[in-house]
């Protein structure tokens, strides 16, 4: 397993130095990005076993709160995401310790996050302050001290950094006590509490832990694209791709994320290539391969690699 | 004084009287058994003791301690534990990591807490199936590891919810060996049971409920002879019209 | 009523509202007796469905229902996007432009019709679930289905069937939004929520309390609207949705799960 590891790492290290096109520098970037977004639901989702709709609340949270603060107070962008990340971390504890205190679960906690997810979605809509209907445009100051890299492989290795701290935390995680007593509530919530495990607390702690990380995800979208709406940042668009890879890839495995996206970013390639670029295309095709994937491989792309070993 | 304590409690699900002001005492080191027809009432009074459900009325004290109404696992960290009648096993954990998930309570580290896994595995005889994930177990299987996991958290009251339903006449035997040696060890135990020469074997005292009202207790003899007793699990020997 | 929350129930309405639409332009079927072929259509779809594609999928499961659903959802609603863009569509009846006197206020004639038929369809169901066979093995699965198994119920069926009744009602519903709706792919995304939000609000398995349910709603966007301005007014729902779970989950004439 450790030679496996290695080889994925040493692989992502090197790639840029032999990819020429933009193109596929950029197939890689997006992929890390999706990977690390997807982590973040992995930990509540996956591990704990609370679904959510609405990931996006605490990804869009992430970009606007960094765009404000750089955009409207002029704070520089290093300070702005560390606060962009806090609030991540704030909104999930606030969403948690409402959702949770009240026995929310299953279905009703996924659509309690989607709604929660819309609420932002009109609030950033409707205010001046986060750019109403137009959005927050983030100027282009390419600079390692604003965050931006004039090399596109710049953001590449941001990227992979940010995904290198967030899979080897999950990991670190999966093998604590937290992460067991995490498995366990997803396993069996009243079990666990016969056991002495106070569901809530760690439940809240998940959520937290999983609003920071999107958040991240949420800085590195808008410090790559400058730019972040209402509709990109707290839609349902980026809430499903949130869930997405981790189910496709194995939720409750480390890997499992960044295997999704490899597999969805290499499936959305694909369509394009053989039905064209018409939109919806690849979002059928995620349908279609989600499906698939919960009847057959209820355990993700990992259940088919370990049974292998 | 007594382990546990519990006074006039009462639990009522709308029109229906589930508890209906029962008290018992359990004393430190015995085992004390908890028996009646079905529907007595016997897993609401355990939901209760654990926390799991809040009286009407009564009290429950461990130690001396009001517990009554705490949270389930602020009772388990003061040492009381219950195993559940339906088995609720953390299926696709294996059983080390079931058992595992008990011994976090005392035990921070992981590594640690794998081993003590492993010590209790073999202590109830599970060593064999450390590594079979929970939900391949049999349903004898299971209550083991529902057992082995409620002593992972070093208990001193543990409290058992019929154990040994569903087993074979040599299984039970096998867990009843077990259970003394808990005992033995120094852990209380009160147990819901209908397994009845396992629960005469095995307990010390022995409290009787039935239709939500303790009806009898005293020693398994006694028990075992009390017309009112005989007369809740057989019913009355009327002439019918 | 089944407690299954059904994420696709939006996208079968837009599946619905295309279908009216097309029906409309391409064979000049007025909306209202679109009814007549729709209904049964969907009712015979969405027990397909039910029954052959999701039932299978989710190993009954009801935790992967949720993720099946949404599943399908994608895949409906970017197979519409695909095949029809997201060019709005509307079509034109005369009567969308009749307006009813309602000494109050005018409302609009298609919108009165969808409210008589909504009370309509309300008492139907009623009368349903009490009077026939059906409705009683959906309530009886609805309470406790492995018992209403060993009476012998077939279980998938009356899940199919349920499912199949829920899409019949939405392709009803389609049919009296046409006249004055706009039809896009994204159309079904906005009423899932809402339609989520209205039986919840009522509670799960009452009737009369999705018909309270979706006015109090109404009541609540169009004042929302109003006080809090175009925009910001589509809280009010989302808002209404959050409270209601927090803080009373079996709505106002809910049975307690």
């Amino acid at each position: 397993m450790k030679k496996i590891l290695l080889v994925i790492i040493v692989f992502f290290l090197v790639l840029p130095l032999f990819v020429e096109s933009r193109f596929w520098l950029g197939f890689w970037t997006t992929t890390l990005f999706f990977a690390l977004l997807g982590q973040s639901w992995n930990i509540l989702g996956g591990y704990g076993g609370q679904v959510s709709f609405g990931h996006a609340v605490f990804f869009g949270t992430g970009a606007y709160v960094s765009a404000v603060l750089q955009v409207r107070l002029g704070l520089d962008a290093w300070t702005s995401a560390a606060i962009a990340v806090a609030a991540g971390a704030l909104v999930g504890a606030f969403i948690g310790a409402l959702s949770f205190r009240y026995g929310l679960r299953g279905s009703y906690f996924a659509l309690v996050t989607l709604a929660f997810a819309e609420v932002f979605r009109v609030l950033a809509n409707a205010w001046d302050f986060t750019g109403s209907g137009f959005g927050m445009l983030v100027p282009m100051k390419p600079g390692a001290a604003n965050l931006q890299f004039a090399d596109r492989s710049g953001f590449y290795y941001a990227i992979l950094l940010l995904v290198v701290l967030a899979y080897a935390l999950t990991w670190r995680v999966e093998r604590s006590r937290f992460g067991a007593y995490l498995l366990a509530i997803r396993e069996n919530e009243d079990a666990a509490r016969a056991l002495g495990i106070n569901a809530f607390r760690i439940k809240l702690a998940a959520i937290t832990l999983s609003g920071a990380m999107a958040a991240m995800a949420g800085v590195f979208y808008i410090q790559y694209y400058l730019f972040v709406d209402s509709h990109v940042g707290y839609g349902p668009a980026m809430s499903v791709n949130a869930l997405l890879a981790p189910l496709i890839g194995g939720a409750g495995t480390v890997l499992g994320p960044l295997i999704g996206a490899v597999a969805l970013g290499s499936l959305a390639e694909l369509t394009s290539l053989l039905l064209g670029k018409e939109p919806g295309v690849n979002l059928l095709a995620f349908g279609v391969l989600l499906l698939v994937i919960l009847r057959f491989l209820p355990n993700g792309l990992m259940g088919l690699l370990r049974g292998r070993s | 004084m007594a382990v546990l304590e519990i006074s006039d409690i009462s639990k009522r699900f709308g029109g229906l009287l589930a508890v209906s002001q029962a008290s018992l005492e359990v004393q430190a080191g015995r085992i004390t058994g908890l028996i009646g027809p079905n529907g007595a009432g016997k897993t609401t009074l355990f939901a209760i003791i654990a926390g799991f459900a809040r009286p009407d009325g009564g009290s429950v004290k461990f130690d001396g301690r009001e517990i009554t109404g705490m949270a389930p696992h602020r009772i388990c960290r003061l040492g009381l534990v219950r195993t559940f009648q339906i088995v609720q096993p953390f299926g696709a954990l294996s059983v080390r990591e079931n058992i595992a998930v008990g011994s976090h309570l005392h035990e921070r580290g992981r590594a640690r807490a794998l081993q003590e896994a492993e010590k209790i595995a073999r202590q109830v005889g599970m060593q064999a199936q450390l590594d079979t994930p929970a939900q391949s177990l049999t349903i004898a299987g299971r209550k083991r590891l529902e057992l082995a996991r409620a002593l992972a958290t070093q208990p001193r009251l543990l409290l058992l919810d019929e154990v040994m339903a569903g087993l074979t006449p040599t299984e039970v035997n096998e867990i009843v060996a077990v259970i003394r040696s808990i005992r033995d060890a120094g852990v209380t135990i009160l147990l819901i049971e209908h397994v009845m020469q396992a629960v005469m074997s095995l307990s010390d005292d022995v409290y009787v409920l039935n239709q939500g009202r303790i009806i009898a207790r005293g020693g398994p003899r006694d028990i075992a002879s009390n017309a009112q007793v005989i007369e809740a699990y057989l019913g009355r020997r009327a002439t019918h019209a | 009523m089944l407690h299954i929350i059904n994420f696709a129930h939006g996208s079968i309405l837009m599946l619905a509202l295309y279908a009216g639409f097309f029906l409309f332009t391409l064979g000049g079927v007025d909306p209202y007796l679109a009814v007549l072929i729709l209904a049964p259509a969907f009712f015979a779809g969405g027990y397909l469905l039910q029954r052959y594609v999701i039932a299978p999928v989710s190993f009954g499961k009801d935790t992967n229902v949720l993720l099946v659903t949404l599943g399908l959802s994608i895949i409906i609603d970017n197979l519409a996007l695909y095949l029809w863009t997201s060019n709005t569509r509307t079509i034109d009846v005369g009567y969308a432009q009749v307006f009813v006197d309602v000494g109050v206020t005018a409302v609009a004639l298609p919108k009165l019709i969808a409210l008589g038929a909504a009370v309509l369809i309300g008492i139907l169901f009623w009368l349903l679930m009490t009077r026939t066979d059906a409705g009683k093995a959906i309530r009886a699965v609805s309470k406790e289905r492995q018992g209403a198994r060993i009476v012998g119920i077939n279980v998938e069926h009356i899940f199919a069937l349920s499912f199949g009744l829920g899409s019949a009602v939405v392709a009803i519903a389609a049919c009296l939004l046409l006249p004055t709706f706009y039809v896009t792919p994204q159309v079904g995304n906005a009423f899932v929520l809402i339609a989520f939000t209205t039986v919840v609000l009522g509670g799960m398995g009452s009737f009369i309390g999705a018909l309270v349910g979706g006015m109090v709603l109404g009541i609540v966007e169009a004042y929302s609207g109003l006080l809090l301005g175009e925009s910001l007014g589509q809280i009010g729902i989302f808002v209404i949705f959050i409270l209601v779970l927090l803080f009373r989950p079996t709505g106002l004439f809910g049975q307690r799960a």
